[in-house]
């Protein structure tokens, strides 16, 4: 499959240079990637050497207002450009019926294709019947496309559940749609956990990913449910080396040795699933492991600042590794501390394990004890989450000097078929065994 | 490129010719004699209702009625689907009434009633003029006729089991009211959004506390509920409430046959009733202290069955896909709602846990988005 023509078709819009903003300037709007008018904070504030090609990623609107191709030999949403929002939700398919559950299929991928593509769902939000509701729920009137995808997953409940075959999928099960094992300090919450199904809505624009969440789980009434859902403000990496590096809630530019939307040798190797690998319907798809994080940002907070950066190995500014002098240096792992997260996350401590990050920020409101209910909505693709996501968090789970400040209090997995490669096909084809 | 959303091409001018009656009523029954010239003559015996024309132009009508029978009369003129313009009761034997309503071009029938009961003796007129008459496909208007029916026989109903609720309340016996609380509510639930299109009762009988605006006083039975429940007591002012009730209800009783009935707004009707599951019973919040929700969930849902089962005819010739999955949905909750059952009623809703909660929200919410697709496959094109 080519993978050229998909970054051709999915490149992202030219950089507006119209408001001759110098480069070296980083807006608090592209810091965290607000919308709003952009406030110029001096380039000190973050160390001053955050030298970038371009800022694609932090255009405000209208010029994120373009669309991201839908159909393609791979999903969009994965190894595309990180838009800024993210809502993200998990689906119980509640019919019995593998027919019902195509329809619904087969109407989420119309849907998608045309919200996508910034139109209204169905027969749109206005001008239909007066004494029936609109197909649209027209939140998203007159808004740009907004980079918005949609990427559809399906998690191992779908398969089997219950030791039941519910839709005859079982022996379609891929190998690597593992359930997760039990993580060290891990928290799980059943109703912020699993689901047989989930979309992953990313766009510069929330009420864009909101609306097309919001529209999907209105088709699917009946046939599917949405079991939990989150939002995210704030994304925290990106597959756009020559973007800034996002920060997370706790101040921190994690994420910095990411796959590149551009790089197919390591899309290729460590995201996509290849012929042999198992199940042929999953050829060009990728595993999707996402963890809802919980961050006890108060405790950090008041963690002194050299602690902060010997628990992450980098410095809070730049965040050059320990010992280097710039984000993208090398990192010496052994000048950091053994109980470092980028030391225990790093590809070298991982047998060269990767796998590509799309998390999110979160901040769902309060706990109720005074303190914000913030974290890290974690997404994950891998093209095996028993040789990506696993080994990994088995590492982390068992040492990084950040779990004193963290905790894991949802979790699910999913297979994230290939991409609808055109108009008339739809998400999960090839899963239900129609010829494409 | 970068589309901005299309405004989709309008697409429901014609469809604006909703049913709607075509007639608004401004009934003034006591203006006798101001427009006797060109009145309609109606000549009530106790075997014929004779009418003096059957054609007549649309605008300001005067119904000269003469009781020529022995038994005591009532006159009234219907609408499509038995839409009451305008009535009039008590015409007795050898008197003359005059009834007055403003009326638009349509078909009508006009009904005398000897011994003011039943269907009566009826005469179809056709009232011509402004604007041409609304299409209506007869078999709507028996579906809104036979639904206004169901409406009045549950207003009707109502009335003898919440009378022996408000004796019991009277009599101050905790037991005997709370046992009768929930029963007295099903007529009203079942047609919940006839009974509010008033506007003026429901706030009355079926407001909960926290409903109540400044200065309202609290009424109906909600507060009996708190009383019953919570307070586990009867107050001077529960005996009061019990009568103040039976009077409101009454009112609504005397009154339901005129609330404006269409198609769509059967179809709507049902829809909402699905909402106010959805917002009130799944939620636990309408019998908060009596936790009778399911018996308001289970009257919600058959009223609803009950508007879809009238229009299902029609609505499978225009769209059979959405009535497979209406009849789907219904049976599915009916499913549901079963394991809950107890006796002839259902368990308190505080003991059905959040899990269980939202399996019922689901099946909610699966029924009431076809649901809501309804009115658009009666629509008269």
């Amino acid at each position: 499959m080519s993978d050229t023509a998909d970054t051709e078709q999915r490149g992202e819009a030219p950089v507006d240079e119209a408001d001759g903003a110098p480069r070296r300037r980083v807006s608090r709007r592209s810091l965290l990637g607000w919308t709003g008018a952009g406030v110029a904070l001096g380039a000190g504030a973050v160390g001053g050497g955050v030298a970038v090609a371009s800022l694609p990623e932090q255009r405000s609107q209208p010029s994120s207002g373009g669309e991201i191709a839908f159909y393609g030999p791979h999903q969009a949403g994965i190894s595309t450009p990180v838009q800024d929002r993210l809502h993200f939700a998990a689906f119980d398919v509640t019919t019995d019926s593998r027919d019902e559950l195509i329809g619904v299929l087969k109407e989420w991928t119309a849907a998608a294709a045309a919200m996508t593509a910034g139109r209204d769902v169905g027969e749109g939000a206005v001008g239909g019947l007066a004494e029936a509701p609109p197909d649209d729920t027209g939140e998203a009137l007159g808004l740009p496309p907004s980079r918005l995808t949609l990427t559809i997953g399906f998690g191992p409940t779908l398969f089997e559940k219950d030791g039941k075959d519910r839709f005859g999928l079982a022996k379609r099960r891929p190998e690597a749609l593992v359930e997760l094992p039990a993580f060290p300090g891990d928290k799980l919450d059943p109703a912020r956990s699993g689901g047989d199904i989930c979309v992953q809505a990313c766009a510069d624009d929330p009420q864009v990913a909101v609306h097309a969440i919001r529209n999907l789980a209105r088709i699917g009434f009946g046939k599917v449910a949405v079991r939990w859902s989150q939002l995210g403000f704030g994304k925290t990496s990106s597959t756009t080396p020559d973007a800034q590096t996002p920060r997370n809630l706790m101040g921190f530019k994690d994420g910095t040795h990411n796959v590149a939307g551009t790089d197919t040798a390591a899309l290729d190797k460590h995201v996509w699933a290849a012929p042999g690998d198992g199940q042929d319907w999953m050829t060009g798809g990728s595993y999707l492991v996402a963890r809802r994080i919980r961050m006890h940002i108060e405790t950090w907070d008041r963690t002194p600042l050299k602690e902060q950066e010997d628990i992450f190995g980098r410095d809070k500014g730049e965040g050059a590794p320990v010992g280097k002098r710039k984000e993208r240096d090398e990192p010496n792992l052994k000048a950091m501390l053994p109980t470092a997260h980028v030391r225990l996350a790093h590809p070298d401590s991982n047998g060269g394990a990767m796998i590509l990050r799309r998390g999110y920020s979160f901040t769902d409101g309060t706990d109720g004890l005074g303190r914000l209910e913030a974290g890290l909505f974690f997404l994950a693709y891998q093209r095996d989450v028993r040789k990506g996501f696993v080994p990994v968090q088995k590492r982390l789970a068992a040492n990084d000097a950040l779990n004193e400040y963290i905790q894991h209090v949802g979790s699910a997995v999913f297979a994230c078929p290939p991409g609808v490669r055109k108009s008339g096909e739809w998400w999960g084809q090839a899963l239900f065994g129609d010829k494409r | 490129m970068p589309a901005v959303r299309r405004r989709p091409a309008a697409v429901g001018a014609t469809s604006l010719s909703i049913a709607l009656a075509a007639l608004a009523l401004a009934g003034c029954a006591d203006k006798a004699e101001d427009d006797a010239k060109g009145a309609v003559e109606v000549t009530a015996t106790d075997s014929k209702c004779e009418v003096s024309k059957k054609e007549f132009a649309a605008g300001h009508v005067s119904f000269a009625v003469h009781n020529k029978g022995s038994k005591v009369t009532e006159v009234y003129v219907y609408g499509a689907g038995d839409r009451i313009v305008t009535e009039r009761e008590n015409i007795g034997p050898g008197t003359r009434a005059t009834i007055n309503a403003e009326v638009k071009a349509g078909d009508y029938e006009i009904a005398c009633k000897p011994g003011m009961k039943g269907d009566g003796i009826r005469q179809k007129v056709s009232v011509t003029g402004k604007g041409a008459p609304k299409k209506t496909d007869p078999r709507l208007n028996k579906a809104v006729a036979d639904y206004r029916t169901y409406t009045q026989s549950q207003a009707d109903e109502t009335i003898p089991v919440t009378q022996r609720f408000a004796d019991a309340v009277k009599a101050g016996d905790v037991n005997k009211a709370r046992s009768l609380y929930a029963l007295s509510r099903i007529g009203w639930e079942r047609t919940e959004p006839v009974a509010e299109s008033f506007g003026d009762i429901d706030p009355k009988v079926d407001v909960r506390e926290d409903g109540l605006e400044k200065g309202q006083d609290w009424t109906g039975w909600h507060r009996l509920e708190k009383s019953l429940w919570q307070a586990k007591k009867i107050s001077a002012d529960d005996k009061k409430l019990a009568d103040t009730l039976m009077t409101d209800l009454k009112d609504w009783q005397k009154r339901v046959g005129k609330a404006e009935i269409t198609p769509t707004s059967m179809a709507n009707g049902a829809k909402e009733l699905l909402d106010e599951v959805a917002t009130g019973k799944v939620t636990g919040e309408e019998e908060r202290y009596s936790h009778t929700d399911l018996v308001d969930f289970n009257a919600n849902v058959e009223g609803a069955k009950k508007a879809y089962e009238l229009l299902e005819p029609v609505a499978s010739e225009n769209n059979k896909a959405l009535t497979a999955t209406l009849d789907r949905e219904f049976a599915d909750i009916e499913k549901e709602l079963a394991k809950y059952r107890k006796g002839d009623a259902y368990v308190s809703y505080d003991t059905v846990g959040k899990d269980k909660r939202k399996e019922l929200s689901d099946a909610v919410n699966a029924l009431a988005e076809p649901l809501s697709k309804l009115a658009a496959a009666v629509v008269v094109k």
